[in-house]
């Protein structure tokens, strides 16, 4: 997949097929979106004002991106210098996501050009949207400031404001984990204004602290997965420093990730008990909560522990991309499955090929921009002149 | 680390659950309340189901016409809602086999505390003075979470609109209301289903019907505490407002009730993670110094010990070497003894 | 007085999200009073 292969064989390799055929029909969505409005492309209805491009594009993809101030809290603020190596993929993870988060936010309002008017115009301060996107918008900043160092790396002779960058970067973490902790949350209080809306046994008080939660061990499992995938196809751009990181990191994101999920769980089940939801178990949704927890997030959590004890690092390769599955189900649960419940059949809610295609081309351009970024700036090795540097 | 990890979410725990307690602190005493608010009270044990309310509606707001006339009640055989080219819609319920149906009018409720303004994010929602709840299309981004929040499913979106799409809702005929005329709806109603006044005037008159007529209305007022209150106010006939397609468990609490605790925990994130997180970080650097100062400490003592041992064996080898010395001295002075004795003996016998 | 609590809401909220902002920079100001001395003696 790396510009490598391409190089020395064909361009027509069956990835790049693929990613061919999905940018051609994510442009030609994109032209129907913006001349012939959202109705256009998608099932959105009156009854179902959001579908995936929030859904999946923002819910999941803010979630999955939690990779970048976890790892970067767990190097600079723990103290955990030897996942240094793993900062910089993670950081770019991160800001990648957190971009494509707002360029299919383009696609989902209905003026895209008034994305700033709610920070910059009119403040509607009491929406958690309103939070939402504040700390969005300054997080997008703050990874694009964190990643920056390898960008100037790259094009050399910009030492000087590398170097203020890098000073920077003790205040940018805290910063970065305060302004994830208030929107990772506040995806989920976003849901607490519906009552009606949510099924009971989503929804609880406790959402914005599940949310966060679950965000910490979607990033962590995102880095594990992202790291196993790019030790695949990007191995020969790895040094040392990252190397010899990996498989530690690797071990001790599964340890964390197991602990905080046990302690999600435990949010799980008192969320019920505090509101008396138990009943709700013995219906169709009850056995697709079951399915959720048991199956995403009890299971993935044993498999990570025993992974740890046994120091089996292919059934922590297992329980990662397990994980992000399950965090992925449960954005999906809470925004669509078990949102509008008590609505007919009729009047649910189900993604058009529209807004397939639209989603398939945003994560597709990701990986195009994250191939196009790591095969060229220093993301998995240390640049050879700022060696002795401790960034 | 296990320490840590603990305080921290131990941190994160106390924010999220003392959020809850907060939310109401300083509502109620600097709050009015509205209680001049206008509403209108839909009687549905007079509504008639003849969509006049709808045809007026239609007109007073230049809403585009439909494609079935306003007459044609075979409309009614299915179950409607608002759309972005429909304000209100009446639909028709039979709660008991056999019995009469019954019609139910539907279009915003202008809550008390609206879920739409409450969600807003750019502010675009506004609970006005008369009571109507009106809408600013120049600043909306087209988010649509006021369409999320609405508990009764009222706000619709101009999904077909590539370059200006709205949202679109009842005003309570707001323009109306300003040059004194009633709501289009209310004046259209041959049957007087539809009453126009001060809310609580007409909470007044809704509780007198039900008490008037025992045993024929629903022995609730819908709208008098729904979702903090709406302005507008529904009776219905027995068995229940479930049987004309209404929900009965939105509850009480209001919509900036419900999230009032979520928005009191960031600030309390904001104040308190800086000092926990930089509180960490300075105990990593200090325990860092700490281990680096001990190494330190270690490594100088490892040397102290090697270099007395030094000295303590160089001291032992000077006082071997000294006897060893002594002992050659003592070998070398035998020596020249011995050879002088040889030679005086050599000296005699010559 | 506010007409709605969604008003009063509006308000007070608005002025704590500027003082938010506002004390978040503080903060850094205040670290690096707190924290500059030693600095500057470990420099040394």
């Amino acid at each position: 997949m790396s510009t490598e292969h391409t190089k020395s064989g064909t361009l027509f390799t069956p990835w790049n097929i693929l990613a061919g055929i999905i940018l051609a029909a994510g442009v030609v969505a994109t032209i129907m979106r913006f001349t012939m409005g959202i109705g256009s492309v998608t099932n959105l209805s009156d009854n179902n004002p959001w579908g995936i491009w929030i859904g999946f594009d923002l819910l999941c993809g803010v979630a999955l991106a939690a990779g970048g101030y976890t790892t970067s809290a767990a190097c600079y603020i723990f103290g955990f210098k030897r996942f240094h190596g793993a900062v910089r993929p993670a950081i770019l993870t991160a800001f990648l996501g957190y971009a494509l988060v707002v360029f299919a936010l383009n696609y989902d309002v209905g003026r895209p050009w008034r994305l700033p008017y709610p920070i910059f115009y009119q403040q509607g301060t009491t929406s958690i949207l309103f939070e939402v996107g504040l700390c969005v918008f300054i997080y997008l900043t703050v990874l694009f400031l964190e990643y920056l160092p390898a960008a100037l790396e790259w094009k050399r002779g910009f030492d000087k404001y590398r170097g203020i960058l890098i000073k920077l970067t003790m205040g940018l973490t805290i910063l970065g984990v305060i302004l994830s902790t208030l929107h990772q949350s506040s995806l989920g209080a976003l849901y607490l204004i519906v009552p009606s809306k949510l099924h009971p046994l989503w929804y609880t008080p406790y959402l914005p602290v599940m949310f966060f939660m679950s965000s910490m061990f979607a990033g962590m499992s995102m880095v594990i997965t992202e790291g196993t995938i790019s030790h695949k196809y990007f191995h020969h751009k790895m040094d040392g420093e990252y190397n010899e990181g990996y498989l530690d990191l690797q071990f001790a994101f599964a340890k964390a990730s197991a602990w905080v999920m046990a302690g999600y769980l435990a949010m799980k089940v008192l969320g019920l008990a505090m509101d008396n939801r138990w009943h709700y178990l013995f219906t169709g949704y009850g056995a697709w909560w079951l399915f959720e927890v048991v199956g995403f997030v009890v299971l993935p959590c044993y498999c990570y522990a025993v992974g740890y004890r046994d120091r089996n690092i292919g059934l922590v390769r297992v329980a990662a991309p397990w994980t992000v599955i399950g965090i992925m189900l449960n954005r999906f649960d809470v925004s669509l499955i078990a949102f509008n419940w008590q609505l007919p059949s009729a009047d649910r809610y189900f993604p058009s090929v529209g807004e397939i295609t639209i989603s398939l081309f945003v994560i597709t351009l990701g990986i195009i921009a994250f191939r196009f970024i790591v095969t060229r700036m220093p993301i998995f090795y240390v640049h050879p002149a700022y060696k002795d540097s401790s960034h | 680390m296990k320490r840590r990890h603990f305080l921290g979410l131990l941190g994160a725990a106390g924010v999220t659950m003392g959020s809850g307690l907060s939310a109401q602190a300083a509502s109620s005493a600097d709050v009015k309340g509205l209680p001049n608010a206008n509403g209108v009270l839909f009687d549905a044990t007079r509504c008639i189901g003849c969509r006049k309310c709808e045809a007026a509606c239609n007109q007073v707001n230049e809403l585009p016409k439909p494609a079935k006339a306003f007459d044609d009640l075979t409309v009614l055989d299915t179950i409607r809602r608002t759309d972005a080219k429909t304000y209100t819609i009446v639909n028709k319920y039979v709660p008991e086999a056999g019995k009469p149906p019954v019609f139910r009018k539907s279009q915003c409720n202008h809550c008390m505390e609206p879920a739409c303004a409450s969600a807003c994010f750019v502010a675009a929602f506004k609970k006005t003075e008369t009571g109507a709840v009106v809408y600013d299309e120049s600043v909306c981004v087209g988010c649509r979470y006021c369409m999320v929040a609405c508990p009764f499913n009222i706000p619709t979106y101009e999904y077909d609109k590539a370059f200006t799409p709205r949202v679109m809702k009842c005003t309570m005929c707001y323009p109306r209301l300003l040059e004194g005329k009633l709501p289009g709806c209310v004046e259209a109603c041959p049957k007087e289903a539809l009453l126009y006044g001060k809310r609580r005037e007409l909470i007044n008159i809704a509780w007198d019907r039900i008490g008037a007529t025992p045993g024929r209305y629903v022995e609730h007022v819908y709208g008098e505490r729904e979702m903090g209150g709406t302005s507008w106010l529904y009776v219905a006939p027995k068995p229940s407002f479930a049987a004309i397609g209404m929900d009965e468990n939105l509850g009480t609490a209001s919509a900036p009730e419900l999230t009032s605790g979520a928005l009191a925990a960031v600030p309390a994130v904001a104040g308190i993670w800086p000092v926990l997180l930089t509180g960490l970080y300075a105990i990593t650097k200090r325990k860092d110094k700490i281990a680096e100062a001990e190494k330190q400490a270690a490594v100088a003592a490892a040397i102290a010990t090697a270099s007395a041992d030094a000295a303590a064996k160089l001291s032992e080898e000077l006082a071997k070497a000294e006897v060893a010395n002594k002992r050659r001295i003592e070998v070398e002075v035998t020596k020249a003894l011995e050879a002088a004795a040889k030679a005086a003996e050599e000296g005699e016998d010559a | 007085m506010f007409n709605t609590l969604q008003d009063l809401m509006l308000h007070n909220k608005s002025i704590t999200y500027v003082l938010m902002g506002v004390l978040l920079i503080c903060f850094v100001g205040f670290w690096h009073f707190l924290t500059d001395k030693e600095e500057r003696k470990r420099r040394y």
